[in-house]
C-alpha cells in the first residue's frame, strides 16, 4: 500500500506520484553524425578549450564547457566558425536539484544555417564574465539574467535590474519565487507611495478577482442602475436614464432628434 | 428663408434662462473634461479608438491633453505595474483640483488575469478612483458610457464647496 501523505495542500505537490513514470527525453545524437557541426566541435576542441559534453538534439549541437571560457568559445566560433550572431542567453534555475545554475549562448549562423548552443554550469553565487563586449545583445540579455535570476556578472558596464524596479528584492523567475510574490512585493507599492504605516489601512491584496459580491454597490452596479458609491442595495431599482433639458434634467443638454438632423447623402457634397 | 430675427416669444418672451449657480459650473466642468492621455497597455487602444473620429470623444468635450496640469481626468487605461505605480501617483497629485479618476478595464480595477507579482491589484491601491469600467478591453462605446455616468455624477454634485482632497488616506 502506498504511503498515507496529508492532502490539504495538493496544489503545493502532487500526492500521487507514477512511480514508473519515466519522464520522455528528446533524442540526443552522436555530433560525429553531422560534418558541418562535427567541424565546429574539433575547432573548439583544437583552442584547448575543455569540452564536458557535446550531442545533438533537434538538429541543434550543444556544447557543454566550463564557465570560465565562456568569452574564448563565443569569440571562436564568432571569428572562426561564422556563428555571427547570439540570438538568446539565458539561465536555467537547478539550485534545488543541483545548487546552481546553467546558463545557455544560442548562437546562430547564417552562412551554415544552423544554430548550437552553449552550455555552462555556475554555482548560486559564483560569478561569470559578461560577453557583451563580443555580442551586443548580451548587454539587455545579461542584465535580465541577473534581474531574473539574480545571475552575477563580472566586467559589464551596466550592471543594473532591466525590468523589476531598482530596489525590488528577490528574482522573480527562481523557481523558488512565488508566482504571487512575497510579502515584500505584496506591499512594495504601499511601503513606497505611502509607507509602512499604510499597511493596516489599505489592507492585503484581494487576489481572488473571480470573486462577485452582487450585494457590493460600490464597485458593481448593472449598466442603467447605477447608484452612487455607499447606496443601499435595492434589487426593484428603476432604470435611470439620462435626462435631458426638455425633460427638467441637465442643463442645456438636448436630446437628439433624428428627423431633425440632416444625413449628407452626397459624399462629394 | 432664413430668419434673421431673435423669436423673443420663446421661454416665457424673454431671452434668458433661469438657472443655479451649481449647474452652470457643474454644465461647464461636465462638458469639458480634459483627460490624461494615459494607456497603459491594450486598453489604451480602445481610449485610442474612442478619441478618433469614429467614434468622436470630443463631442463630449474630451480632448486628451499630454500634461496632468492640463487634465481633469485620468482615464487609467490598462494594466499598473508595480514599477510603474509610483508615476501614477506622481501624476494624480499633478492633476488640478477638482479631479477625476476612471478605472478602465479589468486590469486596472482589479489586476485581471495578471494574479502575479508585479501587477498593483488594482488601482484603488494607488489612487481613488470615482468610476469603474469592466471589460476586457471595454469598447469605445462602453468607455464613452462611462464619461456620461461619470458627467451625471459631477452634475449631480456641488460646484461650489470646500474641494475635500480626495486622498486614499
Amino acid at each position: 500500500m502506498r504511503a498515507y501523505t496529508p492532502k490539504e495542500n495538493v496544489q503545493k505537490k502532487a500526492y500521487y506520484t507514477d512511480r514508473y513514470w519515466v519522464a520522455p527525453q528528446v533524442a540526443k545524437f552522436d555530433v560525429e553524425s553531422d560534418a558541418v557541426f562535427s567541424e565546429d566541435l574539433k575547432a573548439i576542441k583544437d583552442a584547448k578549450i575543455t569540452v564536458l559534453e557535446a550531442f545533438i538534439q533537434v538538429d541543434q549541437m550543444v556544447v557543454y564547457i566550463k564557465p570560465e571560457d565562456n568569452v574564448a568559445t563565443l569569440e571562436l566560433l564568432r571569428d572562426e566558425c561564422g556563428y555571427t550572431q547570439l540570438s538568446e542567453l539565458s539561465a536555467i534555475d537547478w539550485i534545488s536539484k543541483r545548487g546552481g545554475f546553467e546558463v545557455f549562448y544560442q548562437m546562430l549562423s547564417m552562412t551554415k544555417r544552423k544554430r548550437l548552443r552553449i552550455k555552462c554550469f555556475i554555482d548560486e553565487k559564483q560569478p561569470i564574465e559578461s560577453v557583451q563586449s563580443l555580442f551586443r545583445s548580451a548587454d539587455w540579455a545579461e542584465r535580465e539574467m541577473y534581474d531574473m535570476f539574480g545571475v552575477i556578472i563580472n566586467n559589464h558596464p551596466f550592471m543594473k535590474r532591466i525590468l523589476m524596479p531598482d530596489d525590488w528584492e528577490g528574482h522573480p523567475l527562481r523557481k523558488t519565487y512565488p508566482l504571487q510574490g512575497d510579502e515584500f512585493a505584496a506591499w512594495y507599492e504601499v511601503d513606497k507611495i505611502f509607507g509602512k504605516e499604510a499597511r493596516d489601512i489599505i489592507g492585503p491584496e484581494i487576489r481572488d478577482t473571480a470573486r462577485v459580491d452582487r450585494y457590493d454597490t460600490e464597485r458593481f452596479a448593472r449598466l442603467g442602475h447605477e447608484v452612487p458609491k455607499g447606496a443601499e442595495f435595492n434589487p426593484d431599482q428603476e432604470k435611470t436614464p439620462l435626462a435631458y433639458q426638455e425633460d427638467d434634467g441637465v442643463f442645456l443638454i438636448e436630446g437628439f432628434e433624428e428627423d431633425k438632423s440632416q444625413i449628407i447623402r452626397d459624399r462629394k457634397r | 428663408m432664413a430668419q434673421h430675427q431673435v423669436n423673443y416669444m420663446q421661454d416665457g418672451g424673454l431671452p434668458v434662462a433661469l438657472t443655479s449657480i451649481d449647474k452652470l459650473v457643474n454644465w461647464g466642468r461636465s462638458n469639458s473634461l480634459w483627460a490624461l492621455t494615459y494607456g497603459l497597455a491594450c486598453c489604451g487602444i480602445e481610449m485610442m479608438a474612442s478619441g478618433a473620429s469614429r467614434y468622436d470623444f470630443d463631442r463630449f468635450g474630451t480632448i486628451f491633453r499630454a500634461s496632468p496640469r492640463q487634465a481633469d481626468i485620468m482615464i487609467v487605461a490598462g494594466t499598473l505595474t508595480k514599477k510603474h505605480a509610483e508615476f501614477i501617483k506622481r501624476l494624480y497629485d499633478q492633476m488640478t483640483e477638482p479631479k477625476w479618476v476612471i478605472s478602465m478595464g479589468s486590469c486596472a480595477n482589479t489586476g485581471g488575469m495578471f494574479n502575479t507579482y508585479a501587477t498593483v491589484q488594482g488601482v484603488d491601491r494607488v489612487i481613488p478612483v470615482d468610476l469603474y469600467l469592466p471589460g476586457c478591453a471595454p469598447r469605445p462605446e462602453s468607455l464613452q458610457y462611462a464619461v456620461m455616468l461619470l458627467q451625471k455624477k459631477i452634475r449631480s454634485q456641488k460646484a461650489i464647496k470646500t474641494q475635500k482632497p480626495k486622498r486614499l488616506m
